[in-house]
């Protein structure tokens, strides 16, 4: 499926390693910060409540501060690609339409998002005939609506399309 | 012999007509999400936690959400199996030794004989370690009345550096995921002061993050992401199985009981030691090589090497749920997500479940048995229909399956916010699995953070901030201890090899 520059690497397994390391480090300070505030002593009832979190973070620092220094001194990663350009582009392919997806769950209610959000897919990357794209989204929609709202009584957020047939 | 009594009554609860269909239906469910892609045991039973609310409000409901559950589970450890076999694509990350010898018996045309010897051996792996939870969980809970704080403490911690010891993954990445774990269960109210913690001024983060969205974030929507990366088509052997391939593989399986032994060994000892079934079926499979007198030829096609990694990925599947019923401490991320069930429902897991529960525990016990026996019935007889699932194209099951996730994540507890949350620990399940950060003991910090930190500062409560508290009697000392070793262990091996190079 890959040709030409999609085999070229979109980041290097090396900065990848770092910048995970790094963000791993940074939320073990902040954690360490906010537990500070909260006080991280041991006080006349017992442990403060920031007693435990701020251990817990000071842990997490220590071995993201190894994984760092794993990350830089390592010569095995170096030129291997954490995802190249192919792969990426399908990941994306998912991830972009996925937060359209749940942004629109909010707004139009789940069953209409979902049946676009499979009709968008099936259209777009699986290229199939209309009919079959509106069979399977509608379907898949309606099969869930059964599921959930009728037998097992699970409410799900709704919106303008189910309010117009009565059913929300 | 009050097992064999209790047991028998728990038969009694089990054998209802409601909790039979249940346990076909769970089954059924999980041999199909063992199936698809990006869909697991773990984020599979998270996901359809929320459909057994209302369920666990009738009496005796509890048990039937149980039952139904934890079928699912078993249905899953069946179903990666097909996938291994057949397509060469380990469905669950515990079937991937399944594929060194399943996949090229599948090629070789002996797809079925491959298959009717996982099946078999699941079944075996599985029902010697019910066997073991049986007998041996009514010694462990009696055992556990007697622990306080410090002891409960020394368990986590045992638990938690066990990861740490046995995990393939790289020891500082182990504690890394795990302590992010531990930093996210501690978003929201303190449990003992009612101070905010980490919330930063936003209310959506009163409540903290719930583990269970962040299953099916990090397993479901992280292993779609990763699963696209291979491309779009699967394509796999034919699947026939017919009963004269089932008689004949079963007349050669006895030869191998060794192996089934000695996996079942392996597979319960890492299920009841927070090892889990993924380095379970890896070391048996490996244990198997060693010692087979065809050792040589394994990765060609041989049926033990299909034995030896599915006994004892069985085994320790359904061994974790020992110490997630005694102690209230999962073995396993599935192991977890039950366990949080309980706990939604109402029940306290831990060794009290076994003298206030005892309809609960051995009606589950008991349906342990069935749905196991139940289970090889489904997948022996319905494995072409199961691997049709697999032909269906990926550019249609991929947004069914995250629209799945999506309504999964909303119902736990009806907020567009863990939907979006659920994208988030998605990406990060996707990023962390390629870099080799174990996501196993990151979910189990999130479930158990809560009460590890509670047993810990009721421990230091009791001696005044004293930590000699934790080798204060042989029992509690012990635990310590080991888990002390366990922790150290990756850097004694470290600098055993360097001294011997």
């Amino acid at each position: 499926m890959a040709e030409g520059g999609e085999q070229k690497a979109a980041f290097s397994q090396k900065s990848a390693e770092i910048a995970v390391a790094a963000f791993f480090f940074a939320l073990g300070a902040v954690v360490m910060a906010d537990s500070v505030r909260l006080g991280a002593k041991w006080a006349e009832d017992g442990p403060q409540a920031g007693y435990f979190p701020f251990y817990i973070a000071l842990i997490l620092c220590i071995a993201s501060a190894f994984n760092l220094a794993f990350a830089v001194l390592s010569a095995r990663d170096r030129g291997r690609a954490f995802v190249e350009r192919g792969q990426l582009k399908l990941v994306l392919a998912v991830l972009v339409p996925a937060a359209v997806y749940v942004a629109l769950v909010g707004w139009i209610g789940i069953y209409v998002a979902s049946a676009l959000y499979v009709a968008f897919f099936m259209r777009w990357l699986g290229k199939y005939a209309w009919w079959k794209v509106a069979a399977v989204s509608i379907g898949n929609s309606v099969v869930f609506y059964l599921i959930f709202e009728i037998w097992f009584l699970v409410p799900l957020p709704k919106g303008p399309l189910e309010s117009a047939l009565g059913l929300g | 012999m009050d097992e064999i009594q209790s047991l028998l009554h728990g038969f009694l609860v089990a054998l209802s007509f409601k909790n039979v269909a249940f346990m076909f239906v769970g089954i059924i469910l999980g041999v199909i999400i063992g199936v698809l892609p990006g869909l697991g045991g773990a984020n599979g039973v998270a996901i359809l936690l929320p459909l057994t609310f209302s369920m666990a409000q009738t009496p005796g409901g509890t048990t039937t959400a149980i039952i139904l559950l934890s079928c699912i589970y078993w249905g899953a450890l069946f179903g990666g199996a097909i996938t291994s076999i057949l397509f060469n694509i380990p469905g669950e990350p515990w079937s991937v030794a399944t594929t060194f010898d399943g996949y090229p018996l599948a090629q070789q045309g002996r797809a079925g004989s491959a298959l009717t010897a996982a099946f078999t051996s699941s079944f075996v792996g599985a029902l010697v370690a019910v066997i073991v939870i049986t007998f041996l969980s009514p010694v462990v809970a009696k055992f556990a009345l007697e622990f306080g704080p410090p002891e409960f403490f020394a368990v986590y911690l045992l638990t938690f550096c066990a990861f740490i010891g046995m995990s393939k993954e790289p020891p500082f990445k182990t504690l890394a995921s795990m302590m992010l774990g531990f930093a996210l269960a501690a978003v929201g109210t303190d449990p003992v002061t009612g101070a905010l913690r980490l919330t930063f001024g936003t209310e959506k983060l009163l409540n903290g993050f719930d583990f269970l969205v962040a299953v099916i974030g990090l397993f479901g929507i992280g292993e779609i992401l990763l699963t696209l990366e291979e491309g779009l088509a699967f394509k796999g052997a034919s699947a026939k199985i017919n009963l004269g391939v089932v008689l004949q593989t079963w007349k050669e399986l006895p030869r191998y009981w060794m192996t089934s032994l000695r996996a079942s060994a392996v597979g319960c000892f890492m299920g009841i030691v927070p090892g889990g079934a993924t380095p379970a079926s890896f070391m048996s499979y490996g244990v198997a090589r060693r010692f087979s007198p065809n050792g040589e030829k394994f990765g060609t096609g041989q049926v033990e090497g299909v034995v030896a990694p599915e006994t004892a990925a069985h085994a320790a599947g359904t061994s974790a749920l020992l110490p997630m019923l005694t102690l209230g401490v999962p073995g396993s991320p599935t192991a977890a997500v039950l366990l949080g069930g309980l706990l939604i429902w109402g029940l306290q897991p831990g060794p009290l479940l076994f003298v206030e529960q005892k309809d609960f525990v051995w009606g589950l016990i008991a349906s342990m048995y069935l749905g196991n026996i139940a289970g090889l019935i489904v997948v022996l007889t319905c494995v072409p229909l199961f691997a049709a699932i697999l032909r269906i194209p990926f550019s249609v099951i991929a947004p069914i399956i995250i629209v799945i996730c999506a309504i999964g994540s909303y119902t736990v507890h009806n907020s567009i916010f863990d939907v979006w949350m659920m994208i988030v620990f998605g990406v990060a399940g996707y990023a962390l699995k390629k870099l080799s950060y174990p996501l196993a003991p990151l979910v189990l910090a999130i479930v158990l953070g809560d009460r590890a930190e509670a047993s810990f500062r009721q421990a230091m409560l009791v001696s005044q901030g004293d930590l000699t508290v934790f080798f204060s009697n042989s029992l509690v000392g012990t635990m310590t201890g080991l888990a002390i070793a366990l922790l150290l262990w990756p850097l004694a091996s470290w600098a055993w090899s360097r001294v011997r190079a």
